[in-house]
């Protein structure tokens, strides 16, 4: 594959980006901060991925600028046939809640910015003949926790989103692929309380490799998170209300 | 307060301890991607994969800030030529082995556990099987990069700043953090060890043979049965190995390992000396007597313990205190043989006991290894016995001129510290020139160097 890659500096991205390098996928990098972008690079080359690994600049919540970074991607790449999405933003119920201009950011960036791009990538991967939308849901967006419904629901309509548009543009050849990450113990998460069926951005890159080659268009990491889900989806309101859940 | 400042101050207090478990010390661990100094004057211990037995890499003060480097683990660049590798410190050796083994490359020298970072390895100058051969790990080290107190990033290397550098190795952290390093990776032919076992009987005969070996192994190393008494004192086995080549390692499949785990705490009981004097027994027949010769995978060769996760439970939830001294070559066998009997009198010790000669010292102020002899054992934590046991042993070590190794150490004092260490002094100035504020502290500075608790 050919991926133009957004959030591969960091976390479950940085551990997908590596083992994509490692079996020799073709990588260009996608993000904020120069400095970063260079440095995953570098380490990204030294495992093995094909040729120099590009980079370009893209903030999700700027969506002025994906067109260009798209372009960037492109001719980095000599015709990207993948976009994946490991990028967003992650807050605190808590703060999210006293702080609209954070609730507001986030929301840009996980649903609005995300949406948007891979709206962008689809159309374009479509016009020449397919490719690959891979993008990170959560569990989150599975059913609403009141300690934790305000990141979820961003996560909930980009999951919605993928969803449909993966019906939308397989038949065009366009695979889409939401993936549903559990816990997992990145620095995003440090300072939460770790819950069980904790995993590690390893094992959430290597369920997404494998379904990406299976051609999935949803899988939760570490799959142990989707058999848990079905039981939460499936608990009455009445109890979501008793329990502190 | 920014962003970053907030965030530490906000992380949650957890149980933070060494390898042994022993002690037990709580501390906020910032695990971030870029390591970096918080604002303000806080004091930080710097850790990383948890390896050290002791209070090394445990804050000076109970919920003190640990600046956890394992997540900054990128690649910076590999000369797939020379093999030298520039690396964020928080890379592991085990990382290493999966990204370089398969191309050819080996860590220069490697502790026995793959499973430390590379940032470790240079702070605690730590050796291996090869160390009679190719020293310690700093002599394979050409750059570091240190955040220092100030918050500076500092370049030093053999050749640059040498004196920090010379600090820096084997100096537990304590003169800055270390960000990057650039070190030599080592060619091979093969992943297979080629291994030779063979019986000894007691002491003089394993430092015979590992001398005897020296000259044509790069890898050796004895395990004596420390319970044995009198006459079979060092009994054991001695083990010598080099890596194969493409021809004897043929067609081998490295094998997979079944993923074992202690998923508990053993009970206490399980180490008790009889199943340890047993345990050891059948170790020496199984492995003793005449000389064999084997090809092995290098897991099973340098990481043996690796294979059984969380093996440190099995000592149960008081932990246990890893015992690591050298002696000079000068002092002969005799104050080694007066150890391991006064070890095997005290029925302290449990699992065998690693025995290794040394190579030459190296040039870093407060490097573990001498020529000489070391010794390594485990014992479990039975409270004040044990620590005057170590005391006594210390005491041994010091009339002859010998020390204990820093990454295992939990319970020396700091006088027999300062004894055991010519070169203190001269580390403390250099010291003291970049952290005049002692910034960078452990619970084991605390300690040994009387660093502000």
């Amino acid at each position: 594959m050919k991926v133009a890659f957004v959030g591969a500096t960091r976390g479950m991205g940085r551990a997908l980006a590596r083992q994509l390098a490692e079996r020799g996928d073709a990588l260009f990098l996608l993000g904020r901060d120069p400095t970063e972008l260079a440095l995953s690079a570098r380490d990204l080359e030294a495992r093995g991925t094909r040729a120099p690994v590009g980079l370009a600049a893209l903030d999700l919540a700027e969506p002025a600028g994906f067109a260009a970074a798209l372009d960037a991607a492109d001719r980095g790449l000599g015709g990207l046939d993948a976009l994946v999405v490991t990028g967003g933003a992650f807050g605190r119920q808590d703060e999210l809640a006293a702080d609209a201009a954070r609730l507001a950011a986030l929301l840009d960036v996980n649903f609005t910015g995300t949406v948007l791009l891979c709206q962008q990538a689809a159309a374009r991967l479509a016009a020449r003949g397919g490719g690959l939308v891979c993008a990170f849901g959560s569990v989150a967006g599975d059913r609403a926790r009141r300690s934790n419904y305000l990141y979820g629901a961003s996560k909930a309509g980009l999951g919605i989103f993928l969803d449909g548009l993966d019906l939308a543009y397989r038949d065009r050849g366009v695979r889409v692929l939401c993936v549903k990450p559990g816990f997992v113990r990145t620095a995003m998460t440090a300072g939460l309380p770790v819950p069980p069926f904790a995993g590690e951005p390893e094992a959430v890159a290597a369920a997404v490799v494998r379904a990406i080659d299976q051609g999935r268009h949803q899988v939760y990491a570490p799959g142990i998170w989707r058999w848990i889900m079905l039981v939460i989806r499936a608990l009455p309101r009445a109890v979501l209300r008793r329990v502190q859940f | 307060m920014s962003a970053r400042a907030a965030r530490e101050a906000d992380l949650p207090v957890e149980a933070v301890a060494g390898w042994g478990r022993h002690p037990v010390g709580r501390g906020r661990v910032d695990r971030s991607e870029r390591p970096a100094l918080p604002e303000g004057a806080e004091p930080v211990v710097v850790r990383g994969l948890g390896r050290a037995y002791g209070d090394a890499a445990m804050p000076s003060t109970p919920g003190g800030l640990v600046v956890e480097s394992t997540r900054a683990d990128r690649i910076l660049a590999f000369d797939g030529a020379t093999g030298q590798l520039h690396c964020e410190a928080g890379l592991s050796l085990a990382e290493i082995l999966r990204v370089f083994l398969p191309r050819g490359w080996f860590p220069p020298i490697t502790p026995g556990t793959k499973f430390v970072t590379v940032g470790a390895c240079v702070a605690c100058d730590v050796h291996g099987k090869n160390h009679h051969r190719d020293g310690s790990f700093g002599n394979f080290v050409d750059r570091i990069t240190l955040i220092t107190a100030a918050g500076v990033r500092v370049e030093c290397g053999p050749d640059l700043e040498r004196e920090l550098f010379l600090a820096t190795v084997g100096g537990m952290g304590l003169t800055g953090l270390i960000a990057e390093v650039t070190l030599k990776l080592r060619r091979v032919e093969s992943p297979w060890i080629v291994l030779e076992t063979v019986g000894v009987d007691g002491l003089d005969a394993m430092l015979a043979g590992l001398q005897r070996s020296a000259a044509d192994w790069p890898y050796t190393v004895g395990w004596i049965d420390c319970l044995a008494r009198g006459r079979d004192v060092g009994r054991g086995i001695l083990m010598r190995g080099r890596h194969a080549t493409p021809m004897e390692a043929a067609n081998r499949d490295l094998p997979r390992g079944l993923p074992l785990h202690v998923p508990v705490d053993a009970p206490e009981w399980l180490l008790n000396p009889l199943f340890m004097r047993w345990f050891n027994y059948l170790y020496y027949r199984f492995h003793g007597g005449a000389l064999k010769r084997r090809v092995v995978s290098y897991d099973r060769f340098f990481y043996p313990l690796d294979a059984i996760g969380q093996w440190n439970r099995l000592y149960g939830r008081h932990g246990f205190l890893q015992y690591q001294c050298v002696l000079p070559r000068a002092a002969g066998t005799a104050p080694l043989a007066g150890l391991l009997d006064r070890l095997g009198a005290a029925g302290a010790a449990s699992f065998l006991a690693v025995i290794k000669d040394c190579g030459p010292a190296s040039d870093a102020y407060l490097s573990f290894p001498m020529e000489g002899t070391t010794l390594a054992l485990d014992m479990a934590y039975r409270g004040a016995a044990t620590e005057a046991l170590i005391h006594e042993l210390n005491a041994v070590v010091i009339a002859h001129g010998g020390r204990v190794y820093l990454a295992k150490d939990a319970v020396t004092r700091p006088e027999d510290f300062a004894r055991m260490m010519p070169r203190l002094a001269e580390w403390q100035a250099v010291r003291d020139r970049w952290d005049p504020g002692h910034r960078f502290r452990s619970a084991q500075s605390v300690r040994l160097l009387g660093d502000r608790g």
